[in-house]
């Protein structure tokens, strides 16, 4: 046990020495989730639109009002029937032009019907959809409520739409969750993989493996002080989540922090395995970049829909750790599932932190005979 | 030095790799407080038997004992009984002198009071008491290597294995470190090194040539100068090459 702390001791200087260590450690898990909560935000605010009314009447700027007043759009333009739309969108004035019909409140108090156009510039396709949605949403709405009751239309069905477990589709409730596994995966897997890989080129490792240590001591000693600082760096990315960007823990708090803790000694074998195919840190990093970073951004559905993957992508996916993990956390945060609805998930992370330990120990006894 | 007492026996030790031999056939004896020269070209199995006999890698066949333990059974036993200075000196750079000492201590079971009064003592012999709070990182290569040596017996142990250990370093610091070698032996030490500087194998007591995995010759510099009729270990070594091709 003296010797296992003095193993810990001289880890944790090891860290507290590297810059650039403690910067990827302590900054980078705060720095990402603030960029991505807060800079790369795909929710729609303060959009700039343009009114082209080729009716003047009081449901017409009523609508307007309403759209504005939405917090979604600012009244860019007002035009005039004439007026060249596409020039508008040319000069990149607007993202969207809305175009009431003629006789717009006539025809609606006379047939129940009445026509708006919404132009949208589809140069970004995501927003051009967002904004016609919330549109469309928005005069429905109107004209649902203040319009059409005073007819009577028969036979109507109304459609009443929520976004359950994310009211407001906030896009950090879905960054939350998958920062939390690249970070983790970064942490875990990366820097105990270069840390072990280390001892490895400067030599140091023989000298251990030659002491009265036994190499069990040695890849929990190196692999310890990981374990609690990627915690502390889990604990820390949920309370920003939670406190700055108001993400709810619906589920037991306990739970998550199981689900995080195995995930991290997931990543930590992960790690380990790396390190005993790498001989250098270079190539130790290099595998955990390409083969761990890479794939968690764009496989594990964190920014991509795995649903919209093609076939073989979709299969890949299957074999990426954190596509796992940001099912449980999600469930767990957002909707307050507990163990009986991720159990599948829970049983593949035990699965392949299994196989991972398996296949370390394989490659060590080859390395050793 | 004692020549009754070996404290390592190999016999018929083999090491392959896949159809390749590394070691083909070793049999020698190295006797209490010696130093014993493990002399051979890159590629000769010199590494790879001083491994085996560090517990660093496990045999194909054939016996061996270091320190009077079995290699196979006891390598517990051996690894508390021996001290190894790899070829690439093996301190921690980002850590200080006072704290590598602590953790190679504590590594070995050494208990803080014996550290503190012996690691004086070392810094005062090396006179690097000033340097106790340096990073190694930032030490002269030559001082890294006396340290890194000072380290590896620092818990006392029978037997010491030095891996090349005085590659890369000028000959005056060469010739520096070997005091500390014989300084060692005087204190009971056994050392097993391995080099290819032929100068360096006439400081041994014995040196053991080894060609292409097997043990060529083994002897004084003396009788082994002697037996080739050479002027110089230099001479011994070029022969035995030649007369093997």
């Amino acid at each position: 046990m003296k010797q296992f702390i003095g193993f810990l001791k001289k880890e944790f200087l090891h860290i507290f020495r590297d810059p650039r260590t403690m910067m990827i450690i302590f900054l980078l898990p705060i720095v990402q989730l603030l960029l991505f909560g807060k800079v790369i935000n795909t929710d729609i605010q303060n959009s700039r639109i343009a009114i082209l009314y080729q009716s003047h009447d009081n449901t017409t700027r009523e609508i307007t009002s309403k759209l504005v007043s939405s917090g979604y759009f600012v009244l860019g333009e007002e035009l005039m029937p004439g007026d060249d739309v596409e020039d508008v969108f040319r000069k990149g004035k607007v993202k969207m032009v809305v175009t009431f019909g003629p006789e717009f409140e006539k025809s609606l108090e006379r047939d129940g019907k009445a026509e708006v156009q919404l132009l949208a510039d589809a140069s970004d396709p995501n927003t051009a959809r967002i904004l016609t949605n919330y549109a469309s949403g928005i005069i429905n709405d109107y004209v649902k409520k203040e319009k059409l009751q005073n007819l009577q239309l028969p036979n109507q069905i109304n459609t009443e739409v929520r976004m359950l477990y994310n009211e407001g589709l906030k896009s950090v409730y879905m960054f939350v969750p998958g920062i939390m596994a690249m970070i983790l995966m970064l942490i875990s897997a990366m820097m105990t993989s270069i840390s072990i890989s280390k001892e490895k080129e400067l030599g140091t490792m023989e000298v251990l493996l030659a002491s009265p240590l036994k190499p069990i001591q040695i890849v929990l000693g190196k692999v310890t002080p990981y374990l609690l600082l990627s915690f502390i760096n889990a604990l820390t990315i949920i309370l920003i989540g939670v406190f700055i960007f108001g993400v709810p823990i619906k589920g037991s708090f306990v739970f998550l922090m199981a689900e995080s803790f195995l995930f991290i000694m997931m990543a930590l074998s992960l790690g380990i395995l790396i390190s005993t195919i790498a001989p250098n840190q270079m190539v130790a990093m290099f595998i955990s970049v390409l083969a761990l970073m890479l794939p968690t951004i764009l496989l594990s559905g964190f920014m991509f829909p795995i649903e919209n993957m093609p076939l073989p992508l979709r299969i890949i996916s299957h074999a990426m750790p954190p596509r796992w993990f940001i099912v449980i956390i999600k469930n767990i945060m957002l909707k307050g599932t507990g163990i009986l609805f991720v159990w599948k998930e829970t049983l593949i992370l035990m699965f392949m932190t299994f196989v991972f330990i398996a296949l370390s120990i394989k490659n060590f006894k080859i390395r050793l005979e | 030095m004692n020549q009754q007492v070996p404290v390592i026996t190999v016999r018929n030790l083999v090491k392959k790799f896949g159809s390749f031999v590394a070691n083909d056939h070793l049999n020698f004896d190295v006797y209490q407080g010696e130093i014993f020269g493990f002399l051979g070209a890159n590629g000769a199995g010199k590494t790879t038997a001083m491994k085996i006999l560090c517990g660093l890698s496990s045999p194909t066949s054939g016996e061996a004992k270091v320190a009077g333990f079995d290699i196979y059974k006891e390598t517990e036993k051996v690894k508390r009984n021996i001290g190894y200075m790899s070829q690439k000196f093996s301190l921690y750079e980002d850590l200080t002198v006072a704290e590598n000492i602590r953790f190679f201590s504590g590594v070995y079971g050494i208990s803080p009071s014996d550290r503190k009064e012996k690691q004086q003592k070392l810094l005062k012999d090396l006179g690097l008491e000033s340097a106790k709070d340096s990073l190694i990182g930032s030490l002269p290569l030559g001082w890294k290597q006396k340290l890194a040596f000072s380290v590896a017996i620092f818990h006392d142990p029978k037997i010491v294995f030095l891996d090349e250990p005085t590659g890369g370093v000028d000959p005056i610091t060469r010739r520096k470190f070997w005091d500390l070698i014989y300084e060692a032996s005087d204190r009971g030490i056994t050392v097993f090194v391995t080099t290819h500087y032929m100068d360096e194998a006439e400081y041994c007591n014995r040196v053991s040539i080894m060609n292409a995995g097997r043990i060529e010759a083994l002897d004084t510099p003396e009788n082994l100068k002697k037996q080739y009729s050479a002027k110089n270990m230099d001479e011994v070594f070029l022969k035995i090459a030649r007369n093997t091709e």
